[in-house]
Formats: structure tokens, sequence, C-alpha cells
């Protein structure tokens, strides 16, 4: 009895070890895979389920406002945003990582960015998809997969729209 | 009569002026700015998920100065330490703390390493106990040979005096 038990705690001890060490050694959520479904309850009080975006290409960009290399793509994003809303099969939504809120209000309104952005709280989305840090930004299509994987900014308004095209034509 | 309504008027001043004083108190310390000491206390406990391993109190990056602002926010709007720890949990999750709240799966931090440490302390001692054993049989095998050496030398000094007696 006393060895089973033994034998059976080694073995949990293990098993657990084993699966915290998968999990660590696991990348970031790549193309091709299912976007991981999450909530985001926006700084304006809307909140908006991935899975029910099925249908509509949905761009997803993390952010911060202490994050220096956010900045320059920051207005280029608000710009191809505002040239695919009129579509309606394109929605652009910001996760505000690891921020305080003061700051990320005034940082979106220095950029005039108007799609919706908010908090990602207990840091849950970019847990979801193992971001490694800011900025980042997870083109899914229409089916819920990740098409495209940015990591780090966007160069250019080019850049922004020779990824979401494709995806659109798909 | 005009005296004793001067008392009275005098009484009644003074009590105004304490219910005054004490209802300025709180006021007073809720306004006041929290030092950087007092910020410091709350900061040393949390960690921000950007600069892994740093405590908040010791973090350059503008993420953590930003939070150590909020913080002396919240104490200048008479939040409790543990309000404010609460607050950066619900909003960055249970890993910006230094030490993971005592519930579900967060147990087995405090419980495995006691485990294996016990675990580990009685495999010792079974070994040693074991090691020990084996040393005393050793021991007693090579006494039982002693003996056993003694007994042959003792009958083979017999033999040789009786081989003796018949010559």
């Amino acid at each position: 009895m006393k060895k089973l038990l033994l034998w059976g705690g080694l073995t949990l001890l293990l098993v657990i070890l084993g699966v915290s060490l998968l999990r660590s050694q696991q990348g970031q959520v790549g193309q091709g895979e299912k976007a991981p479904d999450f909530t985001l309850n926006t700084f304006d009080g809307t909140t908006y389920q991935l899975s029910d975006l099925r249908g509509k290409v949905v761009v997803v960009n993390f952010w911060a406002s202490w994050c220096e290399s956010c900045k320059p793509e920051a207005a280029d994003l608000e710009q191809a945003w505002n040239m695919y809303k009129p579509r309606g099969d394109v929605i652009f939504l910001g996760v505000d990582y690891v921020d305080t809120e003061p700051e990320a209000l005034a940082y979106l309104e220095e950029f005039g960015i108007t799609y919706p952005n908010g908090p990602d709280l207990r840091t849950k989305i970019s847990q979801a998809f193992r971001i490694r840090g800011v900025p980042e930004t997870y083109v899914i299509d229409r089916e819920g997969e990740i098409a495209h994987r940015q990591i780090g900014p966007f160069r250019s308004l080019d850049d922004i729209l020779a990824v979401i095209d494709p995806v659109l034509e798909k | 009569m005009r005296i004793q309504k001067y008392y009275q008027d005098v009484v009644v001043m003074v009590l105004v002026m304490m219910v005054l004083s004490l209802s300025a108190v709180p006021a007073g310390a809720q306004g006041s700015t929290p030092s950087d000491d007092q910020v410091n206390e709350i900061a040393r406990e949390l960690y921000c998920p950007v600069c892994e391993n740093i405590p908040l109190d010791t973090c350059g990056m503008e993420v953590c100065e930003q939070w150590r602002g909020v913080i002396r926010d919240k104490l200048s709007e008479g939040w409790t330490k543990e309000e404010i720890k609460a607050y950066f949990v619900s909003q960055y999750g249970d890993r910006v703390l230094g030490e993971p709240p005592r519930r579900g799966f967060n147990w087995l931090v405090y419980v495995v390493p006691p485990v294996v440490f016990v675990v580990g302390v009685y495999l010792l001692y079974k070994g040693f106990r074991s090691w020990k054993s084996q040393d005393d049989d050793r021991l007693l095998e090579a006494e039982r040979a002693a003996d056993q050496g003694n007994a042959d030398e003792e009958y083979l000094s017999r033999v040789e005096e009786e081989l003796r007696g018949r010559e």
C-alpha cells in the first residue's frame, strides 16, 4: 500500500511537471490554427465575442500605451480600419495589454483610434494567444482560423492591406 | 445670568470645534499625497507581467511607473492595501502577486515541495537503514567466518595432537 501511494504520488508529480513543461514550451498560436475564442469588453462598454464574428475577417491587435513600437503602426491601423469599415465584413479589435485605463484612453485619443478597443482583463486573451510581447496582430479568416500572425509592428499601411486583402479574397 | 450664558456659548463653541476637527481628519488623510514608501510597501508585493521576476517597487519600465501611479491614486482615495492588490488581480490576473493565492491548482505550489521533502527524507532514512543492515549482516558473517576459523584451528590442533600420540 505504502509503495503504491509512493509511486502514485511520484507519477502524479511527473505528470504535472511534464504538462507544465509542455505548456511552457508551446510556441505562439500559429497560422492555420483555430483562433482561441475570447470575450473583449471595450472601454465604451460593448462586448465582442470572437465566435460571434464568424463570417467576418477579424484583425486582433495587441498593444499598450507604454509600448513605443506600437505607436508607429497605430495611425496606419486606424487608416486601414476606415478603409475596410464600409464593407461590413471586416472588424478590427484592439486588445490593450497590461495597461492602465487613463493612459490607454489618452493613447487612443492621441492616435484618433475609433475601432473597438478594450483591456485584456486578467491577461486572459494574451495568454490564450500566447503572445510574447506587443505589438502583435492576428488576422483571423471567416472560418475562425489564423490567416496571418504579425510579430512586431506593421511598417506601413500597405503592409496591413497586403495582409488583409488576400484573406478577404479567400 | 449673563456669565452663565457666556459659559454656555463657550462650551457650544468648543464642542463645535471638536466635531469639526474630528470630521476633518479623515478628509485630510484621504486627500493627502501618499509617500513613495507607502506606495512601495504595496508595490514590492506586486509583479508586472511584462518584466517578470522584478518586483514593482524596483522595476524601471514605463508600465511599472504607471502601476505605481495607480497605487498612489488608489491610496489617496483611501483604498486599503488589500483592496489595491485585489484591484490589480482583477485587472491583470493572479500572476501579479508575489505569492499565488491559496486556491485550486495553486495549492500544488504549497503542498508539493513539503511532500517531496518528506518523501525524500523518508527514502534517505530507508536507504541508510538498509545500508546499515547490510553492513551488520556482513559483520555477522565475518564474525561467523572468524568463529569457523577458530573452530577449524582447534580441530586441526586436536588432530595433530592425536597423531603425535599415535607416534
